[in-house]
C-alpha cells in the first residue's frame, strides 16, 4: 500500500512534462514554455530526495558505494527494508523499526480522538456558551500556539513526573493534547461561530442544554471540519520528534526517534540502504494520509492558518 | 492580518476590557456545563501557558542543575548565557537560518504560486509534488538531505561521475556551509505550504483588477509584483507568522541533519535549551535560554497589537 501510493506519486512526473505539448498549440508562446519549465525544474527539485530515498533504499551496498546517486539499482534488493523493520540496530537493540512503528500507532490512535474531542468542545463553547474569562482562556491558548515548545518543556517534565505520568504512554497522550489544543480549538471555535446562530436558538427552544445541543445539533455538522482535524493531527503527531523524545521514555519510543536513533548509529558501518529504507517506513503514514486526503490536506494547513 | 491574528484581537481587547462593545450577541449566562466542559482548556491554558511559563522564568534566576532548586543567584545565569560562545553563536545561527528561509520561502513561493495561476494543465498534480514534503517529518526531511550532501557517496560524487572532476557540493561537513545546507532542507519542506497559501492570496484577489489593468496595458509581471502583492498583505502575514513560528522552535531538522556540527556551526538557541536540561544537567541556564525564546514571540505579539491599536485608531478618526 505504501510503495504503491509513492511509485503513484512518482510515475505521474512523466505526465507532467507532455503537459506543454498537449493538444492547444495555439497557445504555445515563449512565456508558456518558461511557464512549464519553471514548473517542471522546481517539481524535479520537489521529487528528487524522493526518487533518491526510494533507488538508495534498492541498491545493495557495493553498489551504493559505487556512487551513482540517481541511477536506478542494477541489482534489486529488498532486504535493506527487510532488516530497516525487523532487525535494525538502535544501540544494543536489534528489532528494527517495527517496536516504534507500533508505539506510534498507540500514541496516534489515543492522541488523535482525545485531543479532538476536547478541542470540539472547547470550540463549541467558545462559540455558543461563553462565560466570564472565556475569552481570555482563548486568547492565553492562542499565545500558546506561539510560544516555543522549549520554554514549557521543563516545567512540564516536572509537573507530569509529580503525578506519575512523565515517561508514560498516557503522559505523552497528555502532551500532545495539551500542544494541540491551541491550533484545533481555534479550528473549531471559527467552524462553529460561522454556523447560523438559529441553529442553537432552535435547540434552545427545543429545551436543549449544552450537551444537547453539542450531541444532537453540532457533532453531526462538525464531520468535514474533523477530517481536516484528523489529517492535522495524525500528521502532526506522526512526525513529532521533540515531545517524542522528551515525553515518551524508552518504552514508548516513536517511530520517528527510533528512525534518528538507527540512522545516527555510529557504530559499526553505515548501511544508507536501511537508513534509506527506514526513512521511507517512517514516512509512510504521513505520505498515505496526504496521497489519500488531496484537497483536504491543503484546506488543514489553510484551515490552522486561514479561515477555511 | 487575517483569522489568525484575530483572535488574538479579540483577547487583546478583552484583556483591554471592551467588554462592553461585544455584549450583544449572546447573553453570558453563566453555565456550569460550559466551565465543566472546557476543564482541559482551563487547566491547558492556566496550567501550561501560565503557570509552566512562569517557573521556567523564576528557575532561570535560580542554580538549579539537575533538579530543580529556588536557590536565586540573580541575574548570573543571563550573564552567563549572554557570555557563552556557544549560545551566542546559536543566536546568529537562528538569525541567518531565519532571514535566508523565509526570504527565499517567500520570494520561491510566490513565482510557484503566480506560475501556478497561468491556467496551467495538471495543476493539482504540480501541487501535490510541490506539497508532499510537508507531509513528511522534518526528521525524515534531515536525514534524506544529510545523504544527498553526503560528500563521497552523494550529490557531490554523482556529479563528479558525469565529468566535472571539481564539482563541489557538501555543505554539511564544511563549518562555513552547513547553515545553508539546513536552509535548503527546510526549504524543501516547507515551500510548497507558502506556495499553497500565497496561491490562495492570490485568487481571493479581485478579478477586476485585472481588468482594469490590462486596459491600462500594465505588464504582467508589474501587475503581479506591485498591484495584486500589495493586495493580499493577510496571506503574506500568515505565511510569514507560520514560517516565523516554525523557526524560532526549529530542533528536529538539526538533529536529524547535522546535530549542531560541524563545530557549532548549525547549534540553534532550541537545542541549546534542550541540551542544558538533559545532557549537561543545568536547567537553571537552560531556562535562562528559554526565556529568551520567549522574547521574539512577545516582540511579535506586541508588533501585532500595535498595529491592530493603530488601525483602529484610524479607523475611529475615519468615523
Amino acid at each position: 500500500m505504501t510503495t504503491e501510493a509513492i511509485s503513484s506519486g512518482f510515475s505521474t512526473g512523466p505526465t507532467a512534462t507532455t503537459g506543454p505539448r498537449g493538444p492547444k498549440p495555439k497557445t504555445v508562446t515563449i512565456g508558456r514554455i518558461g511557464v512549464y519549465a519553471f514548473l517542471i525544474l522546481s517539481a524535479v527539485f520537489f521529487l528528487l530526495p524522493l526518487w533518491v530515498m526510494i533507488v538508495t533504499s534498492l541498491k545493495t551496498m557495493p553498489e551504493i558505494r559505487e556512487g551513482h546517486l540517481f541511477n536506478w539499482p542494477a541489482l534489486l534488493t529488498f532486504d535493506p527494508w527487510l532488516k530497516a523493520w525487523d532487525t535494525a540496530c538502535t544501540g544494543r537493540d536489534c528489532n528494527g523499526l517495527k517496536p516504534g512503528f507500533w508505539n506510534s500507532v498507540k500514541i496516534t490512535a489515543l492522541s488523535v480522538p482525545v485531543s479532538i474531542v476536547i478541542a470540539m468542545i472547547n470550540g463549541y463553547a467558545l462559540s455558543f456558551w461563553k462565560y466570564k474569562g472565556s475569552e481570555l482562556l482563548f486568547g492565553i491558548l492562542i499565545f500558546g500556539a506561539f510560544v516555543p515548545f522549549q520554554v514549557v518543556i521543563y516545567p512540564l517534565i516536572i509537573g507530569l513526573s509529580k503525578i506519575g505520568l512523565f515517561a508514560t504512554l498516557p503522559g505523552i497522550v497528555v502532551v500532545h493534547t495539551i500542544f494541540g489544543m491551541p491550533i484545533l480549538t481555534l479550528l473549531y471555535r471559527n467552524f462553529f461561530a460561522s454556523l447560523p446562530i438559529e441553529l442553537f436558538k432552535a435547540g434552545r427552544v427545543d429545551g436543549a442544554g449544552f450537551w444537547g445541543i453539542f450531541f444532537r445539533i453540532m457533532l453531526p455538522m462538525s464531520v468535514p471540519i474533523t477530517i481536516v482535524a484528523i489529517i492535522l493531527q495524525v500528521t502532526g503527531i506522526w512526525n513529532d520528534f521533540l515531545f517524542g523524545t522528551v515525553f515518551a521514555g524508552r518504552e514508548n519510543m516513536p517511530m520517528t526517534v527510533q528512525l534518528n536513533n538507527i540512522v545516527t548509529t555510529t557504530t559499526g558501518i553505515r548501511e544508507y540502504n536501511v537508513n534509506m529504507a527506514a526513512t521511507i517506513l517512517t514516512a509512510a503514514v504521513p505520505l498515505v494520509v496526504y496521497f489519500i486526503s488531496g484537497k483536504w490536506f491543503v484546506r488543514g494547513i489553510a484551515a490552522g492558518a486561514v479561515k477555511g | 492580518m487575517t483569522q489568525i491574528a484575530e483572535p488574538g484581537e479579540r483577547a487583546a481587547t478583552g484583556f483591554a476590557g471592551t467588554a462592553a462593545e461585544r455584549k450583544p450577541r449572546t447573553r453570558k449566562k453563566f453555565n456550569i456545563q460550559s466551565v465543566l466542559g472546557t476543564t482541559p482548556m482551563i487547566a491547558t491554558a492556566i496550567g501550561v501557558f501560565v503557570i509552566c511559563i512562569i517557573f521556567s522564568i523564576i528557575w532561570s534566576f535560580t542554580n538549579s542543575k539537575l533538579f530543580p532548586n529556588f536557590n536565586f543567584i540573580g541575574l548570573a545565569q543571563y550573564e552567563r548565557l549572554w557570555a557563552n560562545d556557544r549560545w551566542n553563536i546559536s543566536v546568529r545561527n537562528l538569525a541567518v537560518f531565519g532571514v535566508l528561509s523565509i526570504g527565499i520561502s517567500m520570494v520561491f513561493g510566490y513565482l510557484l504560486a503566480v506560475f501556478m495561476d497561468q491556467r496551467i494543465k495538471q495543476e493539482d498534480l504540480f501541487r501535490s509534488i510541490f506539497l508532499y514534503p510537508f507531509a513528511m517529518s522534518l526528521v525524515v526531511t534531515g536525514l534524506v538531505w544529510q545523504w544527498m550532501f553526503d560528500p563521497n557517496l552523494g550529490i557531490q560524487s554523482a556529479v563528479r561521475q558525469l565529468g566535472w572532476a571539481n564539482f563541489e557540493f557538501a555543505p554539511l561537513v564544511k563549518q562555513e556551509t552547513a547553515l545553508y545546507g539546513l536552509v535548503l532542507g527546510g526549504l524543501w519542506n516547507g515551500v510548497g505550504v507558502t506556495m499553497a497559501i500565497l496561491l490562495a492570496g492570490l485568487r481571493g484577489v479581485d478579478s477586476e483588477i485585472w481588468k482594469a489593468a490590462k486596459v491600462d496595458g500594465i505588464p504582467t509581471w508589474k501587475t503581479y509584483l506591485f498591484i495584486v502583492l500589495p493586495m493580499m498583505k493577510g496571506a503574506v502575514a500568515t505565511a510569514f507568522i507560520l514560517q516565523m513560528t516554525g523557526i524560532v522552535r526549529v530542533f528536529d531538522i538539526v538533529i536529524a541533519m547535522t546535530q549542531g556540527g560541524p563545530g557549532v556551526s548549525t547549534q540553534m538557541p532550541a537545542v541549546y535549551v534542550i541540551q542544558h536540561i538533559t545532557d549537561r544537567v543545568n536547567v537553571g541556564q537552560g531556562m535562562a535560554a528559554a526565556t529568551m525564546m520567549l522574547l521574539p514571540v512577545i516582540i511579535l505579539i506586541g508588533l501585532q497589537y500595535l498595529l491592530q491599536w493603530n488601525a483602529q485608531r484610524k479607523a475611529r478618526k475615519a468615523a
